[in-house]
């Protein structure tokens, strides 16, 4: 499964000078969405009783020590892509690296999370099962796997779409999958000893000046914080009286 | 043996700072949510104890063959500061956990320790550790509780006051007296009762001030009968067995104070930068940055004192006793002092129960009592530092 070390959004983000989030400026946690996806492949790997979740990651050299929370949550195994090179890359390249990993690997299915907290494109997904031609599966509620395929449960505006397909499938996890478990004690002392495979992208036949920074598409031209917020007014109380000055502010305003 | 290097106490390693994170993690996110409610209610949280017992945190100092993390005393108390900082009744469950289980982890025979170590590093049963008497408190020589041998049993009665988690406990740790006419101290032995036997009940349950999520109860043996095979140790050992298991089970309440002054502190100094008077925060005000800056440096020694003495005791110090006792007496003065002036920053505020701190305040005052009074841990320093200069 698809994971991302990201800023943790309970700390300070900051932008470097090149207008790129600067990864160092607060302590990278795993990507929330990454969570639930986790957490489904870890139900999946429980309900079939046998298999393996692997993490695969493009991050920076620093990443083992994020992943490890999620090899404490129950993930067997990690796999770390990561190069210099790579600083920068858009979501192209991104899911260039990303397919040609998965080239080297052995699965049932690919997940990954709805989108991450720093990008926030929500596009990985779909760039990886186009170039692996892989049948796409989003916005997953329900995973179903059984007899070589697999039936989602997909969120649609009026419900429900079932799609039912053959493996393997990349499929895009949602919240609604279920709560992220808690990694147990015993768990983080297991992720210890559990193996994370770095490959740089020698190890994975690409050439460097096809990927990464230098070829991204996009380039941020400027950025801006919003407009600072107009004086607020907060009304605290008791419920009674708070309503009552509500409906008066309201009223004076003629919005009711 | 040589007291550990600086170094020891100021380093935790990644095992350490990983399992003490996730412990905050839980502690914010499922256990603070209950605290209030918790401590109105007075109710013994199970929902926690369900959940410490399926995140291994009561498993953590129990040895690894028998289920347990077998975590050292430094991380232990790591859990257990974690979650006192949330809620003290909840990081109380932890200690109680790993103090009654002592007698058993230290005396107990391997064919003890299989028969109970492994449903309690599961957590699917809880222990209690009954030493304590209505006449019986500092001075425990003074137990009463009899156990006489008759065949191949021994039958104890007696009574028991105070027992942390005595009501909700499915193994106590019983001290009681085999030899009458012996001398002090030499004529009490430990006795583990499975609390399904006959003639055990629970008496009466104490109104507290604080920790009032922890049922404290009075135990009653009458003609209680356990088989040889529940001795811990050989009798008479037992005063010694209760010596050596504060050793380790005094750091614990040691957490348990820097836990809950932590958690004070957190909620004055983001109250203190919220509260507007005079038209400024009140974290201006020089007064206020006095308090939080002393609050902040007594909670942080006694924090040092533990974590060296937990490395001290672990590494086998032949003054185990005196590293129990100074860092629990500091602890618990930090924790009172700490609390009460939380209490005081907040103002108003600080004594109604819409913010925590009048909570913390009544739960520290337990720090300076319980697990040996704060008069006799200065007994016991007074005693290792005297005996070391005569």
């Amino acid at each position: 499964m698809l994971a991302k070390p990201v800023p943790d959004t309970t700390g300070q983000e900051r932008l470097g000078p090149d207008f790129r989030v600067d990864r160092a400026a607060s302590p990278a946690v795993v990507n929330a969405n990454d969570d639930y996806a986790l957490e489904a492949a870890l139900k999946l790997r429980e309900t079939a009783g046998e298999g393996s979740v692997t993490l695969l990651a493009m991050a920076p050299a620093t990443a083992p020590d994020t992943l490890r929370k999620a090899l404490a949550m129950g993930a067997d195994s990690g796999v770390l892509v990561t190069d210099d090179a790579l600083a920068g890359s858009d979501t192209l390249s991104t899911a260039r690296v990303l397919a040609a990993a998965l080239g080297k690997l052995d699965y049932d299915m690919v997940l990954a999370g709805a989108d991450t907290s720093d990008g926030g494109t929500g596009t990985i997904g779909a760039g990886i099962a186009a170039l692996l031609g892989l049948p796409y599966l989003s916005y997953a509620a329900r995973i179903v796997p059984g007899g070589g395929r697999v039936r989602v449960h997909r969120i649609s505006p009026t419900g429900f779409d079932v799609l039912d397909s053959p493996l393997p499938a990349l499929i895009v996890a949602t919240q609604a999958l279920g709560e992220p478990r808690y990694p147990s004690l015993k768990g983080i002392m297991a992720a210890r000893s559990k193996t994370i495979q770095v490959w740089s992208l020698a190890d994975l036949g690409l050439d460097p000046a096809t990927v990464g920074g230098a070829t991204s598409t996009t380039r941020v031209l400027r950025t801006q914080a919003p407009p600072p917020r107009a004086a607020t007014r907060v009304v605290r109380g008791p419920a009674d009286a708070a309503a009552a000055e509500l409906v008066t502010f309201l009223a004076e305003r003629r919005l009711i | 043996m040589t007291a550990p290097g600086p170094t020891a106490a100021f380093r935790l390693t990644d095992e350490q700072r990983d399992l003490r994170d996730a412990v905050r993690v839980l502690a914010r996110e499922r256990v603070a949510p209950r605290a209030a409610e918790i401590d109105r209610t007075a109710e013994f949280p199970w929902d926690l104890k369900e959940l410490l017992a399926s995140q291994d945190i009561l498993g953590l100092p129990y040895p690894v063959e028998y289920g347990g993390l077998g975590a050292d005393l430094l991380t232990t108390c790591l859990a257990i500061e974690a979650l006192s900082a949330a809620c003290a009744t909840t990081g109380l469950i932890v200690a109680v956990h790993e103090l009654a289980a002592l007698p058993i982890v230290m005396a107990g025979t391997a064919d003890q320790k299989t028969r109970w170590l492994p449903d309690l590093a599961a957590g699917r049963k809880l222990v209690a550790f009954a030493l304590t008497e209505a006449g019986a408190g500092s001075d425990a020589g003074a137990i009463a509780t009899r156990a006489v041998r008759d065949g191949d049993d021994y039958v104890i009665d007696g009574s028991k006051r105070f027992i942390s988690q005595g009501s909700v406990a499915d193994l106590v740790t019983v001290f009681a007296v085999t030899d009458p006419g012996g001398k002090r101290h030499r004529n009490l032995s430990c006795f583990v009762v499975e609390t399904d036997r006959p003639g055990f009940s629970v008496g009466r349950l104490e109104h507290k001030m604080g920790i009032r999520g922890s049922p404290t109860a009075e135990l009653l043996f009458d003609g209680v009968r356990v088989p040889a095979s529940n001795l811990l140790g050989r009798e008479g050992e037992g005063f010694s067995l209760a010596m050596r298991t504060f050793e380790r089970s005094r750091p614990g309440i040691a957490a348990q104070a820097v836990g809950i002054a932590q958690g004070a502190l957190d909620v004055a100094a983001r109250y203190a930068n919220e509260r507007v008077q005079f038209g400024k925060p009140i974290a201006d005000f020089q007064m206020i940055q006095a308090m939080l800056a002393d609050m902040d440096a007594q909670t942080e020694a006694a924090r040092a004192l533990l974590y060296t003495a937990c490395a001290a005791i672990e590494a086998g110090d032949g003054d185990a006793g005196r590293w129990a006792a100074v860092c629990k007496l500091v602890a618990g003065d930090t924790a009172m002092r700490v609390t009460t002036d939380a209490v005081q920053v907040l103002g108003g505020y600080g004594y109604v129960d819409d913010f925590p701190v009048e909570r913390m305040m009544r739960d520290a005052k337990i720090t300076q009592l319980y697990e040996g009074t704060q008069q006799i841990q200065r007994l016991v320093v007074a005693r290792s530092l005297l005996a070391a200069r005569r």
